[in-house]
């Protein structure tokens, strides 16, 4: 292997394990504030009790993403130094902004609302927990900004071998952005409804905390289904745009070889073969694809071939322009499956919930606590698709991945991080789910008896003398 | 003041308050073996950063940030450059903010424990790394016409290196016990200051060395033949000084000396090296500099503006966080 490799493969390690987390803290920290404002209007201590107890999956969620957040960070310096040298005018910005903006608030409230609830007035509490969540939506606005760009590159220009910003305005109003955000947010929001719904049919099921639990679901149902529609429609925008930004990752998701015929169809599943540059059998839906890409029942759309021998003109002809067709193809396929599975259930689980039936329903119970694992595995295929689908460039377009990579890091340097980064992240991962297990099977209870266990809490007011 | 030269005092002012704040939160973390004797007292003690140390911890984070976007050749030159040093500090980052916020959620004191040990070695090797990593920067790093660097061994550990390493923990140490002894009542109040003689002494010796050893393997006393002894001189007494305080009881005092003291070390080095950001030791024409590593006009202005207009109001709720958790924390009834 060589250092190219193993930086991809420890970029791509590191990042999925960061976006992990980051997608379950957005959406917990969001859920969290609405708890908190019910608490502040309702006066009901369900409202509390439910934002202690769900605020600390957040808080386990959200120390894992700060201290893999600081990798990504630096990553980009360590591993891709001339690609940070090429973008660093264009890509510096965004993430300098992000720190001030978004970083300082979220930690500076997180600690407000952990630590002050003794000391300050129960609305600055849930104002602290709306800046948080606040701050996590801008985090997530400006580091996108930044891989907008490099999907699609837009008020820039190069000079000496460098991309030189000339429009901030640009680069926020990149129409990638515009269809990449609402989409990933949606896919966060998602994650926080299935695992708050299906924590909570876990505990439905065991017949423990019946009240607790019934009101958890609700309000995590609501959340995912609006999520869950929102995922759809986005992606379909998505999908319109990478049409024209991107044919070429388009084409992969289809595995599309040659050109579509008018209306085109869409390949549901298929046998590809990447040799020979051709699909053994596949099983197609018509007028799909064509609906996919022009919300129209008719138009073509080109295929992977015809886009090679086009970029060759454009971009020189020594490169091989398609990605890896068969891990874009099948990531997008779970995802948007997954999609909709997920759009069912939380239907379902409204449905039932509004009957107040939901405590009957064993076997959906069970399934939505196996459907924890459904949104997460979406946001990774979402993101294996957006960027395995841009190889083999980082910046789409100007320049490519081989070209990014530091060229005086060694092998033995790349495989010690790689290694030590990658076994961190596992025994991290497997300790955050036992925790968040443990809390599940505990359920809230637990929690008031600690808050007794503990008589006197140190941050309490009672615990200072003076 | 050009842009360049602004954006260079900016990413040192964004070190300054990354060792002024993380420092004391990387003292209070060695303090958890050092000083701390039972788990009561570790969990006293970690209650007085419990709020605090994530925010401190995305100054480096901006700096980070601001480097990229200011000086994204320096940015690439030293991490690329600094490879291991920064695998090692980013392990430590790590094991230090899982530790602190996973001991909250520990059941028993077995695991409460482990997580107590996490954070107090990350807590010693951070600031190591950071330390060594400075030091070795103003030494001179082995820089070819590409901007890119190819160290050896040598280059990054060496005596200078190591010394810098122990003066950033000594540092970070002291005022770590001084800030105990600002936010603490009871024993481990009283503790505090007798162990922070002890290692005000050590700190002493330690300043000694390093000005010693900075004459002699760095050119900063050529570059600045004023500011570099000035603000060594200070350093020293600003130690001497918040000794003083603390043995009198006037805490307050003696934390404004503890962090003036990380202040003046880091703006030493900093402004030695202006208007290089890293210095070649290959050929001095192959130093990165605030001109030769910047970005574009463009970008500068545009993040000047913003910087701006956001720092008013991150300084604000910082302050107004450390003015809602003022109290003392006591020991656990
Ligand atoms: C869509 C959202 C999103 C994406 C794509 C990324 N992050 Fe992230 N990141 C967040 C959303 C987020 C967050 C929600 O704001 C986190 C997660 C938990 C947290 O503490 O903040 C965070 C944490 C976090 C931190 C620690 C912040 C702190 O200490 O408070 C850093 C330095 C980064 N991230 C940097 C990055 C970089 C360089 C990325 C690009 C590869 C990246 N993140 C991808
Ligand atoms: C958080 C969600 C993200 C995930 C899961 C993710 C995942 C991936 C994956 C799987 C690759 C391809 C690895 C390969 O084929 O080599 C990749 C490449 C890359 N991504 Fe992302 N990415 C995410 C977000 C971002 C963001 C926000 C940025 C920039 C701001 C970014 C920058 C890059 C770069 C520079 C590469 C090229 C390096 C490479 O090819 O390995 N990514 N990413
Ligand atoms: C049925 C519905 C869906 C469709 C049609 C769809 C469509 C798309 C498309 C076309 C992309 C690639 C965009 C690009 O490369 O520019 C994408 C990316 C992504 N998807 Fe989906 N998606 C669907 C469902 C989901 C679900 C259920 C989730 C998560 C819960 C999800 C999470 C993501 C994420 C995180 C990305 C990468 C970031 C981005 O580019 O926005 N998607 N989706």
């Amino acid at each position: 292997m060589d250092v190219l490799v193993l930086a991809r493969i420890q970029y791509a390690i590191t990042t999925i394990f960061h976006f992990f987390f980051v997608p379950l803290s957005i959406s917990m920290i969001f859920l969290v504030a609405i708890f908190e404002t019910m608490y502040v209007w309702k006066k009901k201590k369900i409202y509390l009790d439910m934002s202690l107890y769900w605020g600390k999956i957040f808080l386990i969620s959200f120390a894992i993403g700060v201290v893999t957040g600081i990798l990504q960070e630096f990553q980009f310096g360590m591993n891709w130094s001339e690609y940070s040298r090429f973008m660093g005018d264009v890509f510096g910005a965004p993430l300098a902004v992000e720190a001030l903006l978004a970083f300082f608030m979220e930690s500076t409230f997180i600690g407000i609302w952990m630590f002050g609830r003794n000391k300050l007035p129960k609305w600055t509490i849930a104002l602290s927990a709306w800046l948080v969540a606040l701050g996590t939506s801008l985090s997530a606005l400006w580091i996108l900004a930044a891989n907008s760009f490099m999907q699609e590159p837009v008020g820039f220009k190069v000079e000496n071998g460098k991309a030189i910003l000339t429009s901030f305005t640009a680069l926020l109003t990149n129409p990638q952005l515009l269809v990449e955000y609402p989409h990933t947010i949606f896919g966060a929001l998602a994650t926080g409804g299935f695992v708050i719904g299906g924590i909570s049919t876990y505990n439905l099921l065991k017949k423990r905390n019946i009240e607790f639990f019934k009101k958890s679901f609700n309000y995590a149902m609501v959340v995912a289904c609006v999520a869950g529609f929102g995922l759809i429609f986005s992606g379909h925008t998505q999908a319109q745009h990478l049409m024209k930004s991107q044919p070429m990752k388009m084409a992969a998701s289809e595995a599309l070889w040659e050109d579509s015929g008018d209306p085109a169809a869409w390949t549901l599943i298929g046998g590809i073969d990447t040799d020979k540059k051709e699909n053994k059998w596949e099983v197609n839906i018509p007028y799909l694809l064509s609906y996919l890409a022009y919300s129209e029942f008719d138009g073509s759309v080109e295929g992977l071939k015809t886009l090679q021998a086009k970029y060759e003109k454009l971009y020189g002809d020594n490169i091989n322009y398609i990605p890896p067709v068969k891990t874009v193809f099948w990531s997008f396929r779970i995802m948007a499956g997954f999609g909709g599975l997920m759009v069912l259930l939380s239907l379902i689980g409204l449905w039932f919930a509004n009957r107040g039936t939901i405590t009957n329903q064993k076997w959906f119970l069970r399934s939505m606590t196996g459907a924890i694992v459904l949104p997460f595995i979406a946001n990774t295929t979402g993101w294996i698709m957006t960027e395995i689908g841009r190889q083999p460039w980082t910046v789409f377009g100007y320049y490519t991945t081989a070209q990014s990579v530091s060229p005086n890091v060694s092998k033995g340097q790349l495989l010690f991080s790689t290694i030590s980064f990658s076994s961190a992240y596992v025994i991290l991962t497997i300790i955050m789910i036992m925790m968040v297990a443990r809390i599940a099977k505990e359920g809230p209870d637990a929690l008031l008896k600690e808050k007794l266990d503990t008589k006197v809490d140190l941050m309490d007011k009672e615990a200072f003398e003076k | 003041m050009s842009l360049e030269v602004l954006w260079f005092v900016l990413v040192a002012v964004l070190f300054i308050g990354f060792f002024f704040l993380e420092g004391f939160d990387f003292g209070v973390g060695m303090s958890t073996r050092l000083l701390a004797r039972n788990k009561h007292e570790r969990e006293q003690i970690l209650t007085t950063i419990g709020p605090f140390w994530d925010a401190n911890e995305v100054w480096l984070i901006t700096a980070g940030g601001a480097l990229f976007a200011a000086f994204p050749s320096w940015y690439a030159t030293m991490f690329s450059g600094y490879y291991t040093l920064f695998v090692i500090l980013l392990l430590a980052l790590i094991i230090r903010g899982v530790g602190i916020e996973y001991s909250h959620h520990a059941k028993t004191d077995k695991t409460k424990n482990f997580w107590y040990w996490l954070f107090f070695i990350g807590s010693l090797v951070a600031p190591f790394s950071v330390g060594m990593l400075f030091t070795s920067l103003v030494r001179g790093m082995p820089i070819d016409a590409k901007m890119h660097l190819y160290g050896s061994f040598a280059d990054f550990v060496n005596i200078y290196s190591l010394v810098g390493g122990l003066a950033v923990v000594l540092l970070s140490l002291v005022h770590g016990l001084t800030f105990i002894g600002l936010r603490t009542t009871g024993d481990i109040h009283e503790r505090a200051t007798s162990l922070l003689n002890k290692v005000y002494i050590v700190l002493f010796v330690g300043e000694v060395i390093f000005a010693v050893l900075t004459y002699f393997q760095t050119d900063l006393f050529d570059v600045r033949p004023v500011a570099t002894p000035v603000l060594l001189g200070l350093t020293v007494v600003a130690t001497v000084l918040g000794m003083l305080y603390a043995n009198k009881g006037r805490e307050g005092y003696a934390f404004t000396f503890s962090g003036l003291a990380v202040a003046f070390v880091v703006a030493m080095l900093f402004i030695g090296l202006f208007p290089r950001v890293m210095i070649s030791s290959i050929d001095p024409a192959f130093n990165l500099t605030i001109h030769n590593a910047a970005s574009g006009h463009y970008t500068l202005s545009v993040m000047t503006k913003v910087a701006f207009t956001l720092l008013p109001f991150v300084l604000g709720y910082q302050i107004w966080s450390y003015y809602v958790f003022r109290q003392r924390i006591s020991p656990k009834k």
